[in-house]
């Protein structure tokens, strides 16, 4: 009997793949590409966090050490997992958060007024150097710009170090993330709700959906779910590899490692001591981290408008 | 439901109201959080205008008080005396984005269709990889990735840039997303009427889906436009524009001299208006009805 099942299954997977053996061809340029330049090197950097490869000399295989030195031996290293978990709980609800806001209100203006308004959110993803500017405002000497409004308001009679203080260095980072957070799911918010048709909207009026509080929950969230689904794992993966910003606005590494993230410490094995295997450690890690938040985050999406 | 509607005024059935208060209360709200997103860009303009003696004011001036295009006329005289002829950087840069972004959307696109709207064998598989690639880090997957690339004889050409860059995942992910709301019905009424898959990704999944392919282009534009490659290209006549920019920066260029700050900020504009007109000019192409029209069940 389960002889036959199995057979009668291993047919009709054949026969499904001839019947859908077109859309196979169609993805197979992506497809190919996508494993020699994503999967594989992917598959190749978790091999390397069970080695001891330094780039120079041929790797040896040394089981979990990595992974035990970084939860038991290093310090600087649970340091970061807790800084990139308070960033994460602030930046990625919050740019999420503030995304589709600003997208929603984006599509009730017209057109080409939206547009020029979408650009100018979008600009400080766009414009390159744009976290120069905190360093200006946030400047720890009398020059500095928030120092020097709160020394003539007579708020304060020394300057502030922002960018040293350990207490600070943290919340600038953050708000300088925020700022920065408005990306990708930003762009596919505002792609995503000019999509949600309109007859919906007349229809629900008709209804008797009164205002665009009603209207934003009954009938643009439901329509928006690939879309908030998309805006979720950008902002998962967006707020958990904050790390750049703070190298840029107090150098690296950050005073007593006040900023340190995952990435942060990642790319000082990766990239300047050059410890392969256990910089490929910290990712697999991170990666770890990536994926059950996407799991919660996409358990509590489902249930958005039901 | 069309009787209904037919025994209504028109103005009238449009959309809920918008109370006048709620109007002015979020306008005020967009106003003022765009100046604050809109300031970096604003002091780089004014970073860009500034002569020489304002940039060392004290204390610092955000606004420029004497706009002045000396700086760009300085950034032009620069880039006339490099290595390689700046339209040599120019060209590089053009070929790369134009090849990248096009064959992306072409075969992202192809791919996407299939994953986002077929029950085949394996597609839960490949949807959950495509998900999750997205989220490992890209610092170590680069010592593999220059290993296959330099396999594959790719080093030092603008292939190196390229062809990887047709396997962005970020874009692919997008489209699928956008693409599961391509009703079914339209695409068995393609079927029924004859046409097969390629024919139906060409004709019917591409134009409806055009909000999603421009937001994708404008994504893989900007990665395109300010990749340096310099990981994987070498040879000075082969670098692109991004390069140049960055290289300003470091002062390797023009050396750490006075006008500096100026020269750079001018560059920088320059690297940032590029993108912006593409996002301008794809956005004013997509109204905002386009899209949906034909979807509705």
């Amino acid at each position: 009997m389960d002889e036959v099942i199995k057979r009668t299954k291993w047919q009709w997977f054949v026969h499904e793949v001839k019947r859908y053996k077109v859309l196979y061809f169609m993805m197979a340029p992506f497809m190919i590409l996508f494993l020699v330049f994503v999967v594989w090197p992917v598959v190749q950097a978790i091999g390397y966090s069970f080695t001891d490869y330094n780039v120079l000399e041929s790797a040896n295989f040394v089981g979990l050490r990595n992974y035990r030195e970084l939860f038991l031996q290093d310090k600087i290293f649970i340091k970061a997992l807790k800084n990139t978990i308070i960033i994460a709980c602030f930046v990625g609800p919050g740019g999420y958060i503030l995304s589709f806001l600003l997208a929603w209100l984006i599509n009730e203006l017209p057109h080409t007024l939206g547009t020029i308004v979408t650009v100018i959110f979008y600009s400080p993803s766009m414009a390159g150097t744009a976290v120069t500017v905190f360093a200006m405002i946030f400047s720890n000497d009398s020059t500095g710009y928030l120092n020097a409004i709160l020394i003539n308001l007579g708020l304060t009679t020394d300057a502030i170090l922002w960018l040293s203080d350990e207490g600070t260095i943290l919340l600038i980072v953050i708000l300088a993330s925020l700022w920065l957070s408005l990306g990708v799911g930003f762009l596919s918010f505002v792609a995503g709700i000019k999509n949600v048709d309109e007859a919906q909207y007349e229809a629900a009026a008709l209804d008797g959906i009164r205002n665009r509080w009603q209207e934003l929950w009954y009938i643009t969230l439901p329509n928006m779910k690939p879309q908030l689904l998309f805006g979720a794992v950008m902002s998962i993966t967006g707020a958990l590899s904050v790390g750049s910003i703070g190298d840029s606005l107090v150098g690296f590494p950050s005073p007593n490692y006040a900023s340190h993230t995952i990435v942060n410490h990642l790319n000082d094995y990766g990239m300047l001591r050059l410890e392969m295997g256990y910089a490929c450690a910290i990712a697999v890690i991170l990666f770890a981290l990536m994926m059950i938040l996407n799991i919660l985050v996409q358990k509590f999406l489902r249930k958005i408008g039901t | 439901m069309k009787i209904f509607k037919k025994s209504q005024p028109v103005a009238q059935v449009k959309k809920a109201k918008r109370s006048v208060g709620g109007n002015i209360v979020l306008g005020v709200f967009l106003a003022s959080l765009g100046f604050l997103f809109f300031f970096p860009v604003l002091y780089m303009v004014s970073q860009s205008l500034k002569p020489m003696n304002e940039m060392f004011i004290f204390p610092p001036r955000i606004l420029v008080q004497n706009p002045t295009l000396n700086n760009f006329r300085d950034l032009s005289n620069v880039l006339a005396n490099t290595l390689v002829p700046l339209t040599r950087y120019i060209f590089n840069s053009v070929i790369v984005v134009v090849i990248g972004s096009v064959g992306h959307i072409i075969f992202a696109s192809m791919c996407a269709f299939p994953l986002a709207k077929y029950r085949f064998p394996g597609v839960k598989v490949f949807n959950k990889i495509i998900e999750y690639s997205l989220m490992f880090d890209a610092t170590v997957t680069m010592i593999p990735n220059f290993i296959t690339i330099s396999r594959l004889g790719m080093l030092d050409s603008l292939s190196a840039i390229i062809i990887p860059s047709f396997a962005t995942t970020l874009c692919l992910y997008l489209m699928i997303n956008f693409m599961q709301q391509i009703p079914d019905s339209l695409l068995e009424a393609a079927q029924i009427d004859g046409a097969g898959y390629f024919r139906t990704h060409w004709k019917i999944v591409m134009p409806i889906s055009k909000s999603a392919l421009v937001t994708a282009f404008i994504m893989i534009f900007q990665r395109l436009w300010t990749n340096t490659g310099d990981k994987f290209i070498y040879e000075e006549r082969l670098k692109g524009f991004s390069y140049l920019v960055t290289q300003l920066s470091n002062g390797s260029v023009t050396g750490v001299g006075a006008s500096y700050g100026g020269i750079l900020a001018a560059a920088q504009i320059i690297m940032f208006l590029v993108p912006v007109t593409v996002f301008l000019f794809m956005q004013s192409n997509v109204i905002s009805t386009m899209a949906t029209s034909g979807m509705k069940d």
